[in-house]
């Protein structure tokens, strides 16, 4: 890999054009919605017009660029998306480099880094993109040396025939290669030829973040920039009725102050932006500002009324979303009732590098960096709200310091363009921690309703509920009487079929608090309740845990996950005064089960001994980052279990900074054993599935050892 | 406004700067040393960690009136080339993941290795205490700074 960094996206553009002296292919999807993408080289796309997914060019000197259509936030899509291309070309991973694509919606198709899709998504077209170029390159050797195309085969950024031993590079095919028509089919590897896919390769980007020269928003600078931060509304729909700037306007480095908006969901929220030469003196003068809002016309709501107003949903019928045969009248006659109700909490994403963009907009075109998840939303709401055309409007992804979701909102790209287009230059919108912090949107809190029916210690009947702020309910004109997919998100879908009698419901609570997806989204509370209340079963059908759901998760691949944490946790012969747990949840397509060992300190206190995770998501590219994602997401789902949690009071959210939403610390977190499963499915995600199941075990663990059965979340550590 | 003449990575800079701006905006903004980071500007995060005079502070909160002749080592003073010990251990154990922390968190364990080059995991769960990690990279910190403890053992080592 190239240190030099990647390369400029203009100049890969350019190149990428320039046909004689580099073979550069890519794919597009022929017709909207298509599924399978058509590879073509570069000068057809020109000669077609079409508008090239430039994906990668091979230079004369055999230099191998890629350009990246997602998003880099920590997931490893820097590391992964070359080593699949690199894999089929048949190239050694120094000889790539790779740039981020800047957000285009036609080009690149759905840009968004989310659902753990960047592998999930793009695996087939990625390999296949690679594969094209390399049978390409090996047709061209065989022209050039009048041999059958067969006798040749490619190796190492060289193509070789093989009976003669005779070797050009690839930089000497490229032109030849260029002249020639993409095969229309071209076979793949074998997974057991792989050389680098499969392997725990050193992320590329690793280099740039140990030395400080990654580029993350915060630290692009351009010309004449200036900085600024915004006084928002306090409350999320508060609007300004006046504000004095007399004070602000004295403060030095002070350049503007002027009323600005952002959207947030179909609604709008004001604020006052401070433009001043540097950060801290924006931060500073906005101290000095007086606003006074104008806060009526929604509800001021605070925790406390917003859980009783989910507990008197929960009474409702709600949206039924799966049901099979007949809950009610199993559950009336079963032998064992068990019902629970659980609780999770609203929680900011806390991102550690805040929310912030930098926007130069001009009369007619408009140019937007920063960390950003969503690169084609935003470039289709900027050309929306700025009324310039989409070709107009430039979208550029830095690295992202954490996106968890948080960073695919369109609201505070908005604001900056807005920002910069009222002042006339390019500006720099840094959100503070506090901003980042209290304006959301922030992952719905919900509660759970769950009752079962047991008969001969097998779940005969099972019911789930859940009250909760719809996600997809905010959107403009939005239907609200769908629903999408968010209660069933999160459970292992062999319940199902060894269940007869379920009934799972969406009961949908109003709330003017902005809500948005967070680490896997709904499972990330949806799995505690599911995978809290089998324990629950296990323990009132006085079954193992681990045999419960053996008994009932009639699956392969589950019941390979389920020995597999037997093994490793020598679950059988488990001490007696140990506390165990596990819990198993289903997410983006991948199948995590997690075991968790907890102990009594000398002081009383509880204390982590072990954490053993097993991921199952099937085809998978690089094990060493899937371990880093499930160590990652294991550390998130702790702090939302234990240490952190936005509340609300007077409709503001109260934790403003670490000080208040306390994260895990190093102390809190143990080593932990990852183990990845080895099958041919299909690949699933990687970056948010090994969340999910962390909450539950943690408290299953717990109640094996104290007795004491959680059922609401956060809750201390130090107080169970 | 004041002007001040800072000695950061061995290297002297003039600023003009409010006496109360912290270092971590001065770095930043002034001196467009970006890899130091804002994460919370109140010593909660450790993102800004920079050495004064080899110690481990928080700049976001250390007015540039307070730093006098002291000398400054940010992250970009470290090595010129991933040279460094602790950056060459943060590669082998593959410790970042979106990184926006980790400048933060190698400055705080140059300084703990350079205090005590035999630490504990409880050492360093205590030194390390200050800098939170919204990825999760903890245990791989923990194995980072362990190696780097082992191969500072073994010349050649540079950096310290
Ligand atoms: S930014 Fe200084 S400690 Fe967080
Ligand atoms: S690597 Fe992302 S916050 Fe630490």
């Amino acid at each position: 890999m190239q240190q030099k960094h990647s390369i400029d996206r203009r100049a890969f553009l350019k190149l990428s054009s320039f046909t004689g002296a580099a073979l550069t292919i890519g794919f597009y999807f022929p017709a909207l919605g298509r599924e399978t993408a058509a590879i073509v080289t570069a000068s057809t796309a020109e000669n077609l017009g079409i508008a090239l997914n430039a994906f990668i060019s091979i230079d004369k000197n055999g230099s191998v660029s890629i350009l990246n259509h997602r998003s880099e936030m920590g997931q490893g899509s820097y590391q992964a998306v070359p080593q699949m291309i690199a894999e089929e070309l048949e190239v050694s991973l120094d000889q790539v480099s790779i740039s981020f694509a800047p957000g285009h919606q036609n080009k690149y198709g759905n840009q968004i880094t989310g659902g753990s899709s960047t592998v999930r998504g793009a695996w087939k077209h990625l390999l296949r993109t690679g594969a094209t170029a390399r049978e390409m390159l090996i047709e061209a050797a065989a022209k050039i040396w009048s041999v059958p195309k067969d006798e040749c085969y490619a190796q190492n950024g060289e193509v070789i025939h093989r009976p003669s031993n005779k070797k050009l590079g690839y930089g000497e095919l490229v032109e030849e290669a260029s002249k020639l028509t993409p095969p229309k089919q071209v076979v793949l590897k074998e997974r057991k030829k792989y050389n680098l896919i499969g392997k725990p390769l050193p992320r590329q980007d690793t280099p740039l973040k140990v030395n400080g020269r990654a580029e993350f928003g915060m630290d692009k600078k351009l010309p004449g920039m200036l900085y600024a931060v915004v006084e928002r509304s306090p409350h999320f729909l508060g609007k300004v009725k006046s504000y004095d700037d007399s004070a602000v306007k004295k403060m030095p480095g002070v350049k503007h102050v002027i009323k600005v908006h952002m959207p947030v969901f179909n609604t709008v929220r004001e604020g006052i932006a401070i433009v001043a030469d540097n950060t801290w003196a924006a931060m500073q003068a906005r101290k000095a500002l007086k606003v006074e809002w104008d806060t009526t016309g929604f509800e001021h709501l605070d925790t406390a009324a917003l859980y009783n107003r989910m507990k008197e949903d929960l009474k409702k019928p709600g949206l039924s979303q799966r049901t099979g045969g007949n809950f009610e009248a199993t559950f009336a006659k079963a032998s064992k009732k068990v019902e629970a109700v659980y609780e999770t909490p609203y929680e900011a994403h806390a991102c550690m590098e805040p929310v912030n963009c930098v926007a130069d907009v001009k009369e007619d075109r408009a140019e937007i960096w920063g960390p950003i998840q969503g690169p084609d939303w935003i470039q289709r709401d900027l050309a929306d709200r700025l009324k310039i055309p989409i070709d107009k409007i430039t979208v550029n992804m830095t690295f992202l310091g954490g996106g968890f979701g948080r960073k695919a909102f369109t609201d505070y790209t908005t604001e900056a363009a807005l920002i910069s287009k009222e002042i006339k230059a390019p500006v720099q919108v840094v959100w503070t921690r506090e901003d980042d912090m209290t304006q959301g949107p922030f992952r719905p809190g919900a509660m759970y309703e769950c009752k079962a029916g047991l008969n001969n210690g097998r779940i005969a009947a099972f019911q789930t509920k859940m009250a909760a702020q719809n996600m997809g309910h905010q959107n403009p004109g939005a239907d609200k009487t769908s629903f999408n997919d968010s209660i069933t998100e999160g459970l292992p879908e062999p319940y199902l079929n060894s269940i007869d009698h379920y009934s799972f419901s969406d009961i949908p609570t109003e709330s003017p608090i902005p809500v948005m997806w967070w680490r896997s989204v709904y499972s990330s509370t949806n799995g505690f309740a599911y995978e809290s209340f089998i324990d629950e079963l296990a323990v009132a059908a006085e079954k193992d845990p681990l045999d419960l759901r053996r008994a009932h998760l009639r699956d392969e691949r589950y019941l390979a996950i389920i020995d597999k944490l037997e093994e490793i946790t020598g679950w059988k012969s488990r001490g007696k005064n140990s506390g165990w747990g596990v819990a198993i949840t289903e997410c983006f397509k991948s199948i995590v089960g997690e075991a968790v060992k907890v102990s009594k300190q000398a002081d009383g206190k509880l204390k982590i001994d072990r954490i053993v995770a097993v991921m199952d998501c099937g085809w998978y590219v690089n094990p060493d980052i899937i371990k880093a994602q499930v160590e990652g997401s294991i550390v998130m789902a702790l702090g939302a279990a234990t240490t952190h949690a936005t509340n609300f009071t007077d409709g503001k959210a109260v934790e403003t900074n670490f000080h208040q939403y306390r994260m895990p610390r190093i102390s809190d977190v143990p080593d932990m054993e990852i183990y990845i499963m080895e099958n041919e499915e299909k690949p699933g995600g990687v970056g948010e599935p090994g969340l999910p199941p962390f909450a539950p075990a943690l408290c299953n663990a717990i109640f094996d050892l104290t007795g004491k059965r959680i059922r609401k979340l956060p809750f201390n550590m130090n107080e169970v | 406004m004041a002007s001040y003449k800072l000695s950061i990575n061995g290297s002297s800079f003039s600023v003009e700067a409010d006496p109360k701006m912290p270092l971590l905006w001065v770095l930043r903004d002034l001196l467009n040393l970006t890899g130091t980071k804002y994460g919370c500007g109140m010593s909660q995060c450790g993102a800004c960690t920079v050495h004064l005079n080899g110690n481990a502070i928080r700049s976001c909160t250390m007015p540039v009136s307070a730093v006098g002749t002291q000398k400054i080592t940010t992250i970009e003073g470290l090595s010129t080339d991933n040279s460094h010990t602790v950056q060459q251990a943060w590669i082998a154990e593959q410790v970042p993941q979106c990184g926006y922390c980790q400048t933060g968190q190698i400055m705080s364990a140059v300084a703990l290795l350079k205090r005590n080059p035999n630490p504990t995991d409880r050492d360093i769960d205590m030194a390390m205490q200050g800098n939170i990690c919204r990825c999760g990279t903890y245990p791989r910190i923990r194995k980072a700074i362990h190696k780097a403890a082992a191969m500072m053992k073994q010349p050649p080592a540079k950096g310290f």
